[in-house]
């Protein structure tokens, strides 16, 4: 039996990683929806094509790099080139005919890529559960009966050292500004000589990458994968992002880690088959107090 | 591509900041006599708004479409007529989220909650206490207007992103409560329903719900189309159209949208109720995403606020499945592959308002 601090702490471990989890993709829907005012639904099947794309580079990569760390980072590299191409490709192909459409068909398209990436997958691996087998060494920080695994922690660490350069990249250079004047005014950013699609494009480009590095660090630390893995995801990430406040990078992080350890909370309170309602609730009470989110500004509709 | 550009440009201050405007921008465009099989579809929908516009080519139509259908149990097998009966549920469900997202232009992603409200109200009511099933309908539109107001009322202020993921937050905690209660019966759902009495016939064939299902089908298109030309239905169509503009002129738009989405809801939780007794099982695993999302996307697809529109949909997602039977695993792939190009080519949908 576990005392009551070792659940707290075993407790904010596991909400963490899945926070970091959440935060990762909710950095995607955030930054998407910041630019062009999408709820990006395939984001969602991203993280589960990173996941997979993941899981058979390791594969390949086992024989001779090895299965521990080295080969999981190679694989999220791969992963992350593979699903940041996708998710311009995505961009290019399906939703950029439709910038100028109706909000809803836009909405729609993206249901649809989903749909797409989901049944790919779904027919490439028959449907079935795939085994991600790591040799990463075993072991941890102990803590009385809690142990706390490095690869907790070195998940953790990628985590922080992705928001740190991402923070860093959107306040200081010349495209995170460029994204962050788009997301207010798109028209002027086309008059003032910005390549507004160029930037779509690359935030597309970013933000799927780190959603795929949220599926490769999801197979590390779950050790299978699905191809419906993308779907319960999606939508508790793009909570976070509404919890954090859309449209906000440091806010779609807070909101991430937030949610993740309401949500280990919850499931330590309630049981876990009432985790996915107590998320819900969270994001409905939310919208009800402070539909801004967190650190949203509060948007001044224009006439 | 430089076409639309000018479109844009000319457009800039119009799209500020509300979908209304831009959506009411981009839909000029269409006017424009387009080519290919583009084309060639405008032109149909157009010839068929004028043939119905008179009474000969309405008695045509109609007469035509009314002894098609209605002859079908005596020409078609029971799977046809099971696909047929399918349809026509989608049909209705697809009538009454229309009511949201057609008139009001609000996002529903959780249309399978609204329905899933009816079926388990009305299932458990008969299966549970033995009521006659005719009796639990008051009681499914009362449980519906309570589970519209928790629904609706906190977002219906908001914008209708928030909705969209509110709604698709409450399908899935009505799907995941109705899994974990004993009530709903867990996982497993509510089986051995007994069917209800119609006239002192027990309803079991397929013809005979094919029937019931044709005549709430008119009956929906009937209410559907009088609330559409009603005063509410015009202030709805002020709302989606310009929500500041329908504001400003004296619209109380939060009430109007809560009402859309009562009105939803009831249409959908009464076809809810008729499908459980029809199936005579239901689980929690009837109301997955997949459901809202077919549903949401037959609107859309058919065209928004278009009766006879989103009743082709809603027979297209009913059917297509079946027709592609035999490509298996990869019906679904095509499906979304077709929906992103019928969404690129023709973003207002199939069978949209008319152009004028």
């Amino acid at each position: 039996m576990l005392s009551a601090g070792e659940v707290i702490l075993q407790q904010l471990m596991n909400g963490l990683i899945l926070g970091s989890f959440y935060a990762l993709i909710a950095l995607g829907y955030s930054m998407v929806y910041g630019i062009i005012k999408l709820l990006n639904f395939a984001h969602g099947d991203i993280y589960m094509t990173g996941a997979f794309v993941g899981f058979f580079v390791f594969g390949i990569l086992a024989g001779t790099v090895g299965s521990s760390w080295g080969g999981v980072i190679l694989a999220m590299l791969a992963a992350m080139c593979v699903c940041g191409l996708l998710g311009f490709l995505i961009q290019l192909l399906a939703y950029r005919p439709l910038f100028d459409a109706p909000r809803l068909s836009l909405l729609i398209t993206a249901i649809g890529v989903s749909l797409i990436l989901y049944n790919t997958v779904m027919i490439i691996t028959n449907g079935e559960y795939m085994f991600f087998q790591h040799s990463i060494p075993a072991g941890g920080l102990t803590f009385g009966n809690v142990t706390i695994t490095w690869v907790q922690l070195v998940l953790l660490a990628i985590t922080a050292v992705l928001m740190l350069v991402l923070s860093w990249f959107i306040g200081t250079t010349i495209w995170g500004k460029a994204m962050r004047a788009i997301s207010l005014d798109k028209p002027t950013c086309r008059l003032m000589g910005i390549n507004v699609n160029k930037i779509i494009g690359l935030t597309f480009f970013i933000g799927s990458a780190l959603a795929a590095v949220a599926g490769v660090m999801s197979c590390v630390y779950y050790g299978s994968l699905h191809y419906f893995m993308g779907y319960m995801m999606g939508i508790k990430a793009f909570t976070a992002a509404v919890i954090g406040g859309i449209g906000s990078i440091p806010g779609a992080m807070l909101g991430g880690l937030l949610l993740g350890l309401l949500e280990a909370a919850g499931t330590q309170a309630l049981g876990s088959s009432w985790k996915d309602v107590f998320a819900f609730s969270l994001l409905i009470i939310m919208l009800i107090f402070k539909p801004t989110g967190l650190l949203g500004k509060t948007e001044i509709e224009r006439m | 591509m430089e076409h639309n550009e000018n479109i844009k440009l000319q457009n800039i201050e119009v799209t500020a900041n509300t979908a209304a405007a831009e959506e009411a921008a981009v839909e000029e465009p269409t006017v424009i006599q387009r080519k290919g099989i583009a084309g060639a579809w405008d032109n149909f929908v157009e010839g068929m708004y004028r043939l119905v516009e008179t009474t000969k080519g309405k008695i045509l139509v109609f007469g035509i479409l009314l002894i098609a259908v209605g002859t079908m149990p005596l020409w078609a097998s029971s799977y046809v007529l099971q696909v047929a009966w399918n349809a026509m549920f989608y049909m209705l469900l697809a009538i009454g989220c229309n009511i949201i997202v057609g008139y009001c232009g609000m996002c529903d992603l959780g249309y399978a909650a609204k329905f899933a409200v009816g079926a388990y109200t009305s299932a458990i009511l008969v299966k549970t206490f033995g009521w006659n099933f005719w009796l639990t309908l008051p009681v499914v539109i009362i449980f519906a207007i309570i589970a519209a107001c928790i629904m609706g009322g906190p977002v219906v202020r908001l914008r209708s992103d928030y909705l969209a993921i509110v709604t698709l937050g409450f399908g899935e905690i009505v799907r995941i409560v109705a899994r974990n209660l004993e009530i709903t019966g867990s996982a497993s759902g509510i089986s051995g329903i007994p069917r209800p009495y119609l006239f002192g016939v027990q309803l079991t064939k397929i013809w005979m719900w094919f029937f019931v299902f044709i005549i709430l089908v008119i009956i929906f298109v009937i209410a559907s189309n009088r609330l559409k030309n009603s005063r509410f239905g015009r202030a709805l169509e002020y709302i989606r159209e310009d929500e500041d503009a329908a504001e400003a002129m004296g619209v109380d738009v939060a009430r109007y949208k809560l009402w859309a989405f009562i009105m939803g809801t009831v249409f959908g939780a009464l076809a809810g109720a008729f499908y459980a007794m029809q199936m005579a099982a239901i689980s929690p695993n009837s109301f997955q995403f997949l459901q809202s999302a077919n549903i949401l996307l037959a609107v859309v697809l058919g065209g928004m606020g278009k009766v006879p529109g989103v009743m082709a949909g809603a027979a297209f997602f009913a059917i297509f499945p079946e027709v592609f039977r035999d490509i298996g695993e990869y019906r679904m792939l095509i499906f979304g592959i077709a929906l992103v190009i019928v969404m690129i080519f023709r973003p207002q949908g199939l069978w949209p308002e008319r152009r004028r």
